[in-house]
């Protein structure tokens, strides 16, 4: 459960490996208790972000606080963070339980102490009885959960993860980020999470900080930058955006009039419209493969119509996804529709009506 | 040709070889227990009478024990040089560090007596009076390199985060170090130690340049081999020398591969000797 | 492009700084000492400081240290050939031809190499001496009548000496290589048609180039500088200039003389060594790696 008090200050975060700017001014807020990704293609930046915050890199320029303090000048050992490697880094010649411990007894707990802590970091994450092994007898799985455990017996104040889950495959993998989440929202520790998998961080985080070579795109909740990308990069890296050609019209108190030139004229409300559009203007627009239905009844009604034509399709077995060729368009949309009972699929080369609505519009400038 | 089955010829060259690599190693035990005062065949009787001597003979007691402590003082410098430039170079990079490593790794092919004859024309110029301190100076010189590999690999294979972790977990630089640096590089350091020890045992020829009366083990037995009468005993002290040597050898392998397995890696890979 | 330091790189120049300080002292500093001492001369006791080329003038002009300079040459190309010629059949065996135990052979191969080396040179002596064993054994069996004489106090026994005391450092650069081959390469060449022969000239031996090279100069370099074995079992037609150095060291008491003929016999192996290593180069290079 996430207040809206920060925990975490960016301010204007700059860095430089010689002459290459890894990062041109980070600008955030991450609030106490909340699960948040830095989400982005290899290369944005987003791990040289989290050890900067760990205090494994000083940034070139800019402020880095936690909990109100300024972290300049404070190493990585003195931090109220706690880090989850993205290679486990589990001390290779410690047993599980040595290492959970390693933290506690650099601070000088008593043997029971640390017994005791050592004992409910290894039960939160389900591998109680493990503690005697070494870690060479560990699976990746298992390793990743001493890691964590490692971090989660210091009691930070925020809990660094740097790619956890993508050394697992997929059945572990979804299984984690469940037990990850759950885990979080019991605790409520902040946890900041480093992917470079969307689906990832959509499906575990309460706001997302999506990143391209150093800058931060969108800082939003899953929701919004799912169905409102503040732009064309944000949207096709975030799921599958379809693209349409669109003109934008005249303003009026409803909105501003939009020429789809696939779909035709629709109002868009100003809410939805960016700032600083011009009538006139060439912008283009994007709907979601879900967002456009295919009317294959003749009495399914939809806001919206259009006359198209089925070009392929990609059957997954939950769903379809249809290649379909809207008017004025030149390359196909993508349509992505639910296998239920009793529809057939459509045929390539057959004629189909195209159902949408206006609030699954996103124009971007 | 079969996959994995040699051809006739090379197995038998293969035997021939290794008779070959053996063939003064296995004299030096039997003369040394041959009852007889000429080397040569055939054998006599069976004696450990020359082991005996080498008990009761003085100077050898003090030959033996300047080269213990050279070898001891050089294995502790040089692996102490050699874990310096092994951790500079896997952790850091410097500018002109191909340059500087391959320099402190020349003695490797330098001819040892190019070495010895440099340090002589040093000491000479600066007036400095040989002793078993130069002799040190000089074996530390042409086992930094061996010691620099040995530790390289170790270092090398220290993964970076492991650091990182600790500093995370809260611990200050030496703590670090202390609780997992040096753990897991510990059996490299042994090793080191071990071979260091060794070459500096067996080096002739700087020991012959550079000491002054006291003489190394090597040295000693160089001053014996023109004594034909010395010569049995100076079999069996080779003997004791190899029995010796190989030991250290293996405890030295020993721990290599103790160190391979705690990084979790293949123990039975010949990398490490290597 | 001046590089300004960054923390890390002091650090790391620190560190090195310690052993590098050492070679610096230890080793320029004498190399360079060395150089200048063979422009001095020495009369008795006495060193003469002025600048002369007194000490190459007789090392180039007298036949005596000529004549050592080539033999040493010589002996230690020859040495250098035979060692890594007879040591590349047993790096290929134990690469190719032995699955397990690699690590186990190779150690078997060097434990004789950690008897002191005075010793393992004394006792060729022995082997190879007139009342050897091998004579012994050769007139035992009825081989030959007569002992044989060329086998020891000539080059022909440093050579088999030299050869035996470098074989370890040969056979384990030519093994690495050997060991770093893909084998799959080779069943490719045999899928496209090679024969065992053709598979070894065409793929085996070009791959294995870099081992070789680096063989040819762990046992030339050193073996120049070896004085240990021609006094031993040289003879006089198998002294080495090392032998003459280290006399010129001693008893001639002309250091820079012998600092002269150190620095000689230096340059010549190093240009030697330079040409071997680049023509090793183009050869081995050829082959994309």
């Amino acid at each position: 459960m996430s207040t809206t008090k920060p925990i975490i200050e960016l301010r204007d975060v700059r860095k430089s490996f010689g002459a290459f700017e890894a990062l041109k001014g980070i600008n955030a807020d991450i609030n106490e208790g909340e699960f948040f990704s830095l989400l982005g293609p290899s290369g944005c930046g987003k791990t040289t972000l989290l050890r900067m915050i760990a205090g494994f890199e000083p940034p070139t320029a800019g402020d880095i606080s936690i909990d109100g303090k300024s972290m300049d000048g404070i190493a990585a050992n003195a931090r109220p963070t706690n880090m989850v490697f993205q290679s486990y880094a589990i001390f290779p010649h410690l047993s599980v339980a040595d290492n959970v411990g390693y933290g506690l007894k650099t601070k000088k707990l008593p043997k029971a102490d640390i017994k005791r802590e050592v004992g409910q970091a290894l039960a939160m994450v389900d591998l109680v009885g493990y503690g005697d092994r070494g870690a060479h007898e560990l699976s990746g799985g298992q390793r990743q959960r001493v890691a964590l455990a490692r971090a989660l017996v210091m009691r930070p104040k925020v809990i660094l993860l740097d790619e956890p889950l993508s050394a697992l495959d997929k059945k572990l993998r979804d299984q984690m980020q469940f037990e990850l989440r759950e885990l979080q929202k019991s605790l409520g520790i902040t946890f900041i999470l480093v992917t470079h998998d969307q689906e990832e961080a959509l499906i575990m985080s309460d706001r997302i900080a999506v990143m391209f070579e150093g800058q931060i795109a969108q800082l939003a909740t899953p929701e919004e930058l799912y169905r409102r990308p503040a732009t064309q990069r944000v949207a096709s890296f975030i799921g599958v955006m379809n693209f349409l050609e669109a003109k934008v019209g005249s303003s009026s108190d409803q909105g501003v009039r939009l020429d789809i030139a696939a779909l035709g004229k629709v109002t868009l409300p100003h809410a939805a419209v960016p700032k600083g559009m011009n009538p006139a203007q060439i912008a283009k627009v994007g709907i979601r493969p879900e967002m456009l239905t295919l009317l294959f009844d003749p009495t399914d009604k939809a806001e919206n119509e259009v006359q198209a034509e089925v070009v392929s399709s990609d059957y997954y077995g939950d769903m379809t996804y249809y290649s379909v060729s809207l008017p004025n368009q030149k390359d196909p949309v993508t349509i992505s529709m639910r296998n239920t009972a009793g529809r057939s699929i459509a045929a390539p080369g057959s004629p189909v009506r195209v159902g949408w609505g206006v609030e699954s519009v996103v124009l971007f400038e | 040709m079969k996959r994995g089955t040699a051809p006739k010829w090379l197995t038998i060259y293969a035997v021939a070889y290794m008779v070959f690599l053996y063939a003064p190693v296995v004299l030096l035990p039997l003369f040394a227990f041959n009852d007889a005062t000429i080397i040569a065949f055939p054998l006599s009787g069976f004696t450990t009478e020359w082991f005996e001597l080498l008990w009761s003979t003085d100077a050898l007691h003090s030959a033996v024990g300047n080269s213990a402590v050279v070898a001891f003082v050089t294995a502790l410098v040089s692996t102490f040089l050699g874990a310096c430039a092994a951790r500079a170079s896997s952790r850091y990079s410097f500018p002109a560090q191909k340059g500087i490593t391959g320099f402190i790794m020349l003695p490797l092919v330098l001819p040892e007596i190019i070495v010895a004859v440099s340090l002589i024309v040093m000491l000479m110029q600066l007036g400095l009076s040989l002793s078993l301190w130069t002799v040190v100076a000089g074996h530390v010189l042409i086992c930094t390199p061996f010691s620099i590999a040995i530790l390289s690999s170790a270092f090398a294979g220290l993964d970076q985060s492991l650091e990182e972790a600790s500093f995370d977990l809260g611990e200050s630089r030496w703590g670090t170090f202390r609780r997992v640096t040096l753990p897991l590089v510990m059996p490299g350091v042994i090793s080191s130690l071990l071979i260091c020890f060794t070459i500096s045992l067996d080096e002739f020829i700087i020991a012959f340049f550079l000491t002054g009366t006291d003489a190394t083990l090597p040295v000693y037995i160089w001053s014996q081999l023109r004594f034909p009468t010395k010569l049995p005993s100076v079999m069996a002290l080779g003997t004791i020398l190899l029995a010796l040597s190989v030991g250290l050898l293996l405890l030295a392998e020993w721990f290599r591969r103790r160190a391979v397995r705690r990084q979790g890696l293949d123990a039975s890979s010949s990398e490490g000797l290597l | 492009m001046a590089r300004r330091l960054s923390r890390e790189d002091k650090q790391g120049l620190t560190l090195i700084g310690l052993p590098f300080g050492y070679a610096l002292i230890m080793l320029a500093a004498p190399l360079a000492m060395v150089v200048t001492f063979s422009f001095w001369t020495q009369d008795y006791l006495d060193i003469n400081r002025t600048l002369t080329v007194e000490n190459y003038r007789a090392v180039f002009s007298q036949p005596i240290y000529q004549t050592l300079l080539w033999r040493s040459l010589r002996i230690s190309l020859i040495v250098t050939a035979v060692t890594v010629v007879l040591a590349f059949p047993i790096a290929y065996y134990l690469s190719f031809h032995m699955k397990k135990n690699k690590a186990l052979w190779l150690f078997l191969i060097t434990v004789p190499f950690w008897t002191s080396y005075l010793l393992r040179v004394f006792l060729w002596k022995v082997i190879l001496g007139y009342n050897g064993v091998l004579n012994t054994a050769l007139l035992k069996t009825g081989i030959i009548e007569e002992p044989l004489t060329f086998i020891l106090y000539s080059a022909n026994a440093v050579v088999l000496t030299l050869a035996h005391a470098w074989a370890p450092f040969a056979i384990l650069p030519i093994f690495v290589a050997l060991e770093k081959i893909d084998r799959s390469l080779l069943e490719a060449a045999e899928d496209l048609g090679d024969g065992p022969f053709r598979r070894f000239w065409r793929v085996t031996f070009p791959l294995a180039i870099p081992g070789v090279v680096a063989a040819t100069l762990i046992v030339l370099i050193p073996t120049v500088g070896d004085f240990i074995t021609p006094k031993l079992v040289g003879g006089t037609d198998g002294l080495m200039v090392a032998n003459m150095i280290q006399i010129q060291f001693g008893k001639a008491n002309n250091a820079p003389l012998g600092a002269a003929l150190a620095v000689t016999s230096m340059v010549v192996v190093a240009i030697i060594s330079i040409g071997i290593y680049l023509v090793g180069r183009k050869i081995g290079g050829r082959v994309a790696r």
